[in-house]
C-alpha cells in the first residue's frame, strides 16, 4: 500500500486507475456517483420543504408531553449532559486510551459543539429553547473539562463510587419522566417521539443483558431441565417474528394476567422487546461462554470455588469480553426494532412521524421526514457501534483484534 | 468430580447442602416447581379469562365468511369465502415475497460483498458505505421511504419509466410486452407498487447483511491460496470459482441461513407498505372476531415452519458444501 515515494496522485491512479476496466468501472461510478449526489443537493436545498421538521420538533423529541411539564425533560437532559461530561473527562484522563484516542476526542468535542451551535439555528427554536440547548452544551464541555483538570484530585476510594451516578440518574429519570415523589403523574400515554425511543430502548437494553446472560448460562448447564427450559425459551422467541410478538403483547397479556394487573400498552411493548432481546443477547453471551477453554472453570472449581462464585468471577468476565461485539450488535438492533412500536399505534418517533403527515398541512412531506430519521437513527447506532469498538479496544489493549 | 465415590460412611459427615449429587436435583426440582407455578398461574388466568369474555379456544370461526378483500394473491380470493382461505392467500402472499426477496438479496449480497475485494478502491469503498449505510437504519423506516417516497411518487400514464420489455409506472411493475390502453398500462404480468416496494426494501437491507457474510467467507480463505492457484497457471475467475468459492462457502452457508430466516421474519413488516402479507390478513382477521389466542397460534406455527423449512434446505445445502472425507 504504502510504497515509498507515492504522491496523493500516484496513489490515486493506483486505487482507480490500475487497469482499463478498473478506469472504466471508476469512471462510471464517479459518474453515478455525482448525478446522484446533484439530485440530492437540488432536492435538500430547491425542493424540499423543511418547514414540517421545524414546526413539530417538540412533538418530534416528546410528543404529547405536557407542557407545563416540560421543565423536568430539561432538567433531566442538564443531569444527563453534566454526567456525560463528568465520566468523559474522567475516561479520558485513564491509562491505556487507543492509539487514535486524542484526535478522535477533539473531533468529538468539535462536532458536539457545531452540532449545538447549527441545529437549533437550523430547526428555527425559539431564542429562549436555543439558549437552553447552548447552555446544556456548555455544562456538557464544561464538566468534561473540570473531571479532567481535576479528576485526578478527587481521592481514588471516592472515584470508585463515580458510576453509580449512572444508575442513580436512570432511576431519578424515571422519576423525572413518569411523576411521582410530589411529582405530577404523566401517564406512558402521553409519552411519544425521541422521548418514548430512548425510553424504551434504554429500559429493554439495560433489563435483557442480565436475563440473556442468564438464559446462557441455563442453556450451558448440565442440569437438564434448565437447559431444555432455556432452549426451549430462546428458539420460540428466536422462530418468532417481533411483530408478531409484540401484537401477542398487546392482545393476549391482557388475558394471562389477572384482571387490572396487566402493565400499560407502551409498558407491554417494553417487557416485549427486552424479553424478545434477551433470547437474541442470550446467543451472543453463549457464543462468548463457547470460546472459554473448559479448563478455566474446571480449574476455578478445583480451587474450591463454588459454582456461583467460579461463574460470577472467572468464568463471566472472560466470556463477557469475548461476546461483547455481538451484544453491541444486537442493542444495536434493539434500538432499531423500537420503531416497531408504531405498527402496534404507539406513538414513537416513527409512529410521531406518520401522525405528523397524516395532517394535511404537511400531507406529502415523506422524504423530508424520513430522511430527518435515516440520519438520527443512523447517528445513534453508528455511535453505539464506535463505542463498542472503543470499549473492545479498552478492555483487550494488548491483544490482537483478530482475538477480539 | 473427585467426590463422586463417597463411600456410604462417610456421606453421612458431609451436610446435605454440600452433596454433590443432591444439590443438582435440588436446583431443577426448584426451578421446575418455579416454572410449572409459573405456567399454572398464566394458564389458569388465561382460561378464566377467556371463558368470561366467551371466547374460548375454537376453530369453527375459520370457516365464517371473512368479508374483506385480500389484494394480489395468487390464490383466487372474494370477500365471501372463509377466513381460512384468507389466511391461507397472505400465506402465499409471504411466501411469494420471501422467495423473491431470498433470490435477490442473495445476488446483490454476493455483488456488494465480492466487490468490497476489488481492486478497485472507488468500489471498494462503495461497498463499505452502502453495508455501514444500511445496517444502521432501521428496515421499517427503510420500507415506508421506499414505499411513500420512491413507489408511490413514479410518474404514471405516458411519463412512466419505459425500459425494454417492462414499465414501471405509479400503478405498479408492468412485464412482458406491456402496452398503454386509453393511458392505463397493461401487460400479462403486473407487480403492484406494495410488492416492489417490500421486495426492494427486504432484498436493499438483506444483502448488506449477507453482503457481510460472504465478505468474512471470501476472507477465510487464505491469501497462498489465490497466490497458489494463480501460479498454477488459473485465470482469476477460474480462481473464484474452482478454488476460492468452494473453500468460502464452507464458511458463507450457515452464516446464510440466519440471513435467510430474519428475511422470512422482516417480512412480517410488509403491512408498513400496504402489502397484505399473513400478518396482515391475521391483524384484520383478530379486529374483526376477536379471536386473538387463536390468531397468534396460527401466526406462530406459520413463521416456525417458514423458518424451519429455510434451515431445512440450508442444512442439506451444508452437508453439499463441507468437506468430505475420502
Amino acid at each position: 500500500m504504502n510504497t515509498p515515494g507515492s504522491s496523493p496522485l500516484q496513489r490515486l491512479r493506483r486505487e482507480l486507475f490500475a487497469s482499463p476496466l478498473d478506469g472504466l468501472i471508476s469512471l462510471l461510478l464517479i459518474g453515478f456517483l455525482l448525478a446522484v449526489g446533484l439530485a440530492v443537493l437540488r432536492w435538500m436545498l430547491f425542493q424540499a420543504q423543511w418547514a414540517v421538521i421545524q414546526a413539530n420538533s417538540t412533538l418530534f423529541a416528546v410528543g404529547r408531553y405536557p407542557v407545563d411539564q416540560q421543565w423536568r425533560l430539561w432538567l433531566l437532559t442538564s443531569l444527563l449532559a453534566l454526567a456525560s461530561g463528568l465520566s468523559w473527562g474522567l475516561l479520558r484522563r485513564l491509562p491505556h486510551p487507543g492509539p487514535a484516542w486524542p484526535r478522535n476526542d477533539r473531533l468529538a468535542v468539535g462536532l458536539l459543539i457545531a452540532l449545538a451551535v447549527v441545529a437549533p439555528l437550523a430547526l428555527q427554536l425559539q431564542a429562549s429553547v436555543q439558549l437552553r440547548w447552548w447552555l446544556i452544551t456548555a455544562s456538557l464541555i464544561t464538566s468534561r473539562w473540570a473531571a479532567g483538570r481535576w479528576g485526578q484530585a478527587i481521592p481514588p476510594a471516592l472515584r470508585r463510587w463515580i458510576p453509580l451516578i449512572w444508575p442513580l440518574l436512570y432511576l431519578a429519570g424515571m422519576v423525572l419522566i413518569s411523576g411521582g415523589l410530589g411529582l405530577v403523574s404523566v401517564p406512558p400515554s402521553e409519552w411519544g417521539g425521541l422521548l418514548l425511543t430512548l425510553l424504551t430502548a434504554s429500559f429493554a437494553i439495560l433489563l435483557c443483558f442480565p436475563l440473556g446472560v442468564l438464559l446462557a448460562l441455563g442453556r450451558r448447564s448440565e442440569l437438564p431441565l434448565l437447559r431444555g427450559a432455556s432452549v426451549l425459551y430462546i428458539e420460540f422467541i428466536r422462530g418468532a417474528p417481533l411483530i408478531t410478538l409484540l401484537f401477542l403483547g398487546q392482545n393476549i397479556l391482557g388475558f394471562l394476567l389477572p384482571g387490572g394487573l396487566a402493565p400499560d400498552r407502551v409498558w407491554r411493548a417494553a417487557w416485549v422487546l427486552t424479553f424478545f432481546a434477551a433470547a437474541y443477547v442470550a446467543e451472543a453471551v453463549r457464543s462468548g461462554l463457547a470460546a472459554l477453554p473448559p479448563g478455566q472453570l474446571e480449574a476455578a472449581r478445583s480451587l474450591g470455588l463454588p459454582m456461583p462464585l467460579a461463574l460470577i468471577h472467572v468464568v463471566l468476565p472472560q466470556a463477557l469480553r469475548v461476546a461483547l461485539p455481538a451484544t453491541v450488535g444486537q442493542f444495536i438492533s434493539l434500538l432499531q426494532d423500537t420503531t416497531l412500536l408504531s405498527l402496534i399505534g404507539l406513538l414513537d418517533l416513527l409512529g410521531t412521524a406518520r401522525t405528523v403527515m397524516a395532517n394535511p398541512a404537511f400531507l406529502g412531506k415523506n422524504g423530508e421526514v424520513y430522511l430527518v430519521l435515516a440520519v438520527l437513527f443512523w447517528c445513534c447506532c453508528a455511535a453505539l457501534g464506535l463505542g463498542s469498538r472503543a470499549l473492545e479496544h479498552r478492555l483487550n489493549p494488548l491483544s490482537s483484534p483478530a482475538q477480539a | 468430580m473427585g467426590q463422586g465415590a463417597i463411600n456410604p460412611a462417610a456421606a453421612g459427615v458431609i451436610p446435605w447442602w454440600r452433596n454433590r449429587r443432591l444439590i443438582p436435583w435440588l436446583v431443577q426440582g426448584v426451578a421446575g416447581l418455579a416454572l410449572l407455578v409459573l405456567v399454572a398461574f398464566l394458564v389458569g388466568n388465561l382460561v378464566r379469562n377467556l371463558t368470561s369474555a366467551g371466547l374460548l379456544l375454537s376453530w369453527s370461526w375459520l370457516g365464517n365468511p371473512a368479508g374483506f378483500d385480500v389484494s394480489e394473491t395468487l390464490l383466487p380470493f372474494n370477500a365471501g369465502l372463509p377466513y381460512w382461505r384468507a389466511l391461507a392467500a397472505g400465506l402465499v402472499n409471504t411466501v411469494r415475497v420471501v422467495l423473491a426477496g431470498l433470490v435477490g438479496a442473495t445476488v446483490l449480497g454476493t455483488l456488494v460483498g465480492v466487490a468490497s475485494f476489488s481492486s478497485n478502491g472507488l468500489l471498494r469503498r462503495l461497498a463499505r458505505v452502502y453495508v455501514e449505510l444500511i445496517r444502521n437504519i432501521p428496515l421499517l423506516l427503510q420500507l415506508v421511504f421506499w414505499y411513500f417516497v420512491v413507489f408511490l411518487a413514479l410518474p404514471g400514464g405516458r411519463e412512466a419509466i419505459q425500459l425494454p420489455g417492462m414499465v414501471l409506472a405509479k400503478s405498479g411493475l408492468f412485464l412482458i410486452r406491456p402496452e398503454l390502453v386509453n393511458g392505463v398500462w397493461q401487460a400479462p404480468l403486473r407487480l403492484t407498487v406494495e410488492f416492489g416496494a417490500l421486495l426492494t426494501g427486504l432484498v436493499t437491507y438483506t444483502a448488506a447483511f449477507i453482503a457481510e457474510v460472504v465478505r468474512g467467507g471470501v476472507a477465510s480463505v487464505s491469501k497462498g491460496q489465490w497466490e497458489a492457484a494463480r501460479s498454477l497457471g488459473f485465470s482469476p475467475l477460474q480462481t473464484l470459482r474452482r478454488i476460492v468459492l468452494p473453500q468460502a462457502l464452507r464458511v458463507i452457508v450457515p452464516g446464510l441461513n440466519s440471513q435467510y430466516i430474519s428475511l422470512a421474519k422482516n417480512s412480517s413488516l410488509a403491512v408498513a407498505c400496504g402489502y397484505t402479507d399473513l400478518y396482515s390478513v391475521a391483524e384484520t382477521t383478530l379486529n374483526q372476531t376477536g379471536r386473538a389466542v387463536e390468531v397468534v397460534l396460527i401466526l406462530l406455527a406459520a413463521y416456525l415452519v417458514i423458518d424451519l423449512l429455510i434451515s431445512a434446505l440450508m442444512n442439506g445445502l451444508n452437508q453439499l458444501v463441507q468437506i468430505r472425507e475420502r
